[in-house]
């Protein structure tokens, strides 16, 4: 399933497009966005549809309610700006006015987590995860790849409730062609490896398939599952894989608490105790700085993945 | 019109000429940073740094300085660039802008840069900052005075009307915010997007004195600074009128030197032109 091609593409330009293909498609797309539409890429949908686009200018807690309101109508708002802007910023905003309503408003940021790079901390959303994950009704997405990104995008516009759904900034590889299946609330095994599994999400999936290339070097075989969905979490597939190999590692471009980690710690503890490590950020707030280097920094790297993973099995 | 010398206007002239050249060279170094609206600032900063405010390398921990909050960080340059012309920290370390380890982030941040005095980065929360520094000045009988930068962009924050309205109800003669009304955001020009205007009518609905001055002028500036002082019982809100990029031609009223870099061909240039206008001798 995962391919060895070098080819890479930011979640963000996949989005971009997608957008525009489901404007053609169904025309109760609507678009919402706060003066970022050039660096989320909404501007591909003004461009083609502009009379489905509303740059609220930089009013995010004005656009969360504007979606409210048009989900209430039957359109299916997307809403965007940058991580940050699109959860903490406006965090009452989506509890009261699009959670706790129901409503059919998806918020699809972009600029997740470090590696939004050089803007430094006051942008670096670490914290999002957790946020959106504790609110009822909100489904929480992170893809892997430009080609999970177009199939989680179709299946937000498709499927009722509100999301948010976390892409980021930089090129990242493809690793999935166009077979692979995305059903949300649904993890996917993308390696086989019976000795530790390692869980990740987001821009963590590609460093942990390198994570597991490391370990097969020294002869332990890591099973590799991509978490696109952390709310709701799939429970079954953590399980088999505790019960399985050895020990997880989680990893997030986020903080440990509360992201992944913290799910997949929950559904460990309550239906299988098992050995757990999470690599994330430590509690701490990121710098500027370019993506790989944030991410040597921060230890979000293949390297510190493998070394968690080893630390299970001594 | 004028309240000051001769050789102080050509000092103030010359150190916005020199924050402009460090704003270019800074953003150009590290490939990435926000020169348009950095540069609309720079004269307004150069005022407040070397003639108005009481401020200094010395005086970081003094509880009598005055305040200045760059609320729209995202023009971290000009303050970087003002904050090293004044011997804040030297001009050399200017070329770590939004370099991994570096003290000049992205977007400023106050616990790692003395000088700082609040971080800032997302739009919309440094008047409310500003209007806590100047209830502070109230309680504690001090005679400091507040100033915040907004951006034209900047004020469609809902938060920001809700700082105006608290500054006004607690009459705030000790805070003053300037607008810096240069009418491009990023997305395309502030009219179009979401117009902000009549801009002076609505902070004088909300109980400011309002003054409007050509961000340029160096004597209107320090004009503008008086004026405000003299107020009584009311903020004062500046609105200056400003051209995002000036002093580099190809910058200037241009949407799309928001946040770009100049290439080193285009950095000679933008260097040739500021040295051309009387920066250096
Ligand atoms: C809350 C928030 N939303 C969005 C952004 C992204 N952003 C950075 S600068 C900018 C445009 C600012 O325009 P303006 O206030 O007019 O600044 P200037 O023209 O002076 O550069 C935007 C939308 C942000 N930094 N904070
Ligand atoms: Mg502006």
């Amino acid at each position: 399933m995962e391919k060895t091609t070098v080819k890479k593409i930011a979640t963000r330009d996949a989005y971009g497009q997608v957008l525009v293909e489901l404007g053609h498609e169904n025309p109760d797309i609507v678009v919402l966005d706060a003066d970022l539409a050039k660096s989320t890429k909404t501007a591909e949908f003004a461009k083609v549809f502009p009379e489905r686009f509303f740059d609220v200018g930089i009013a995010e807690a004005n656009m969360i309610g504007m979606a409210a309101g048009l989900a209430t109508c039957g359109k299916i708002p997307f809403a965007s700006t940058f991580a940050l802007f699109g959860s903490l910023r406006v965090a009452d905003m989506i509890r009261n006015s699009v959670c706790y309503p129901n409503l059919n408003v998806k918020i699809a940021v972009t600029h997740q987590g470090l590696t939004l790079g050089e803007d430094g901390a006051s942008h670096q959303a670490v914290e999002d995860i957790a946020l959106m994950r504790a609110i009822p009704n909100m489904t929480v997405i992170i893809p892997a790849d430009a080609t999970e990104t177009k199939k989680a995008i179709r299946a937000a516009a498709n499927t009722h409730g509100p999301m948010y759904i976390r892409m980021g900034r930089p090129s990242v590889p493809v690793l999935f062609d166009d077979s692979y299946e995305f059903e949300i609330g649904k993890g996917v095994q993308i390696r086989e490896g019976n000795d530790v599994a390692i869980i990740a999400t987001g821009v963590m999936v590609h460093i942990a398939l390198e994570a597991a290339e490391l370990l097969a070097q020294e002869g332990i075989q890591a099973r590799v599952i991509n978490m696109a969905t952390i709310k709701p979490i799939d429970e079954e597939i953590i399980v088999k894989a505790a019960q399985e190999t050895k020990g997880i590692v989680t990893a997030e471009e986020a903080n440990i608490y509360g992201g992944l980690g913290a799910a997949v710690a929950e559904v460990l503890c309550e239906k299988h105790p098992a050995k757990l490590r999470r690599v994330g950020v430590q509690d701490t707030f990121g710098e500027s700085g370019k993506p790989d280097e944030l991410l040597q920094k921060y230890g979000l790297t293949a390297e510190n993945i493998a070394t968690k993973a080893k630390e299970m099995l001594k | 019109m004028s309240t000051i010398a001769e050789g102080k206007l050509a000092e103030l002239k010359q150190r916005a000429n020199h924050i402009r050249q460090e704003i270019v060279k800074m953003v150009a170094a590290a490939n990435s940073g926000h020169p348009g609206g950095s540069l609309s600032a720079a004269d307004i900063l150069a005022v407040l740094y070397f003639h108005e405010m009481n401020v200094g390398p010395e005086k970081v921990n003094d509880p009598d300085r005055d305040r200045f909050i760059l609320s729209k960080g995202h023009a971290s340059p000009v303050l970087y660039a003002t904050l090293a012309e004044k011997g804040y920290l030297p001009k050399e370390e200017l070329a770590t802008f939004r370099r991994i380890n570096s003290r000049l982030q992205g977007h400023p941040s106050k616990k790692l840069l003395p000088g700082v005095e609040q971080s800032t980065g997302s739009l919309g929360q440094g008047l409310s900052t500003a209007n806590g520094m100047a209830l502070a000045a109230r309680l504690d009988k001090r005679e400091y005075r507040v100033y915040a930068l907004l951006g034209d962009g900047e004020i469609q924050e809902g938060m920001i009307w809700e700082a105006a309205m608290a500054a006004g109800h607690y009459k705030l003669d000790n805070l003053v915010a300037i607008l810096d009304y240069n009418h491009l955001q990023i997305d395309g020009n502030v009219e179009d997007i979401m117009d902000i205007g009549p801009v002076a009518d609505k902070f004088r609905a909300f109980n400011w004195h309002v003054i409007e001055m050509d961000g340029h002028n160096i004597e209107e500036i320090v004009a503008a600074f008086a004026e405000a002082r003299t107020v009584k019982g009311k903020p004062t809100f500046i609105v200056a009128h400003t051209i995002k990029g000036k002093g580099v031609s190809y910058m200037e009223n241009a949407c799309g030197w928001h946040g770009v870099a100049p290439n080193e061909e285009q950095l000679k240039q933008a260097l040739a032109e500021l040295c051309a206008q009387g920066g250096d001798k």
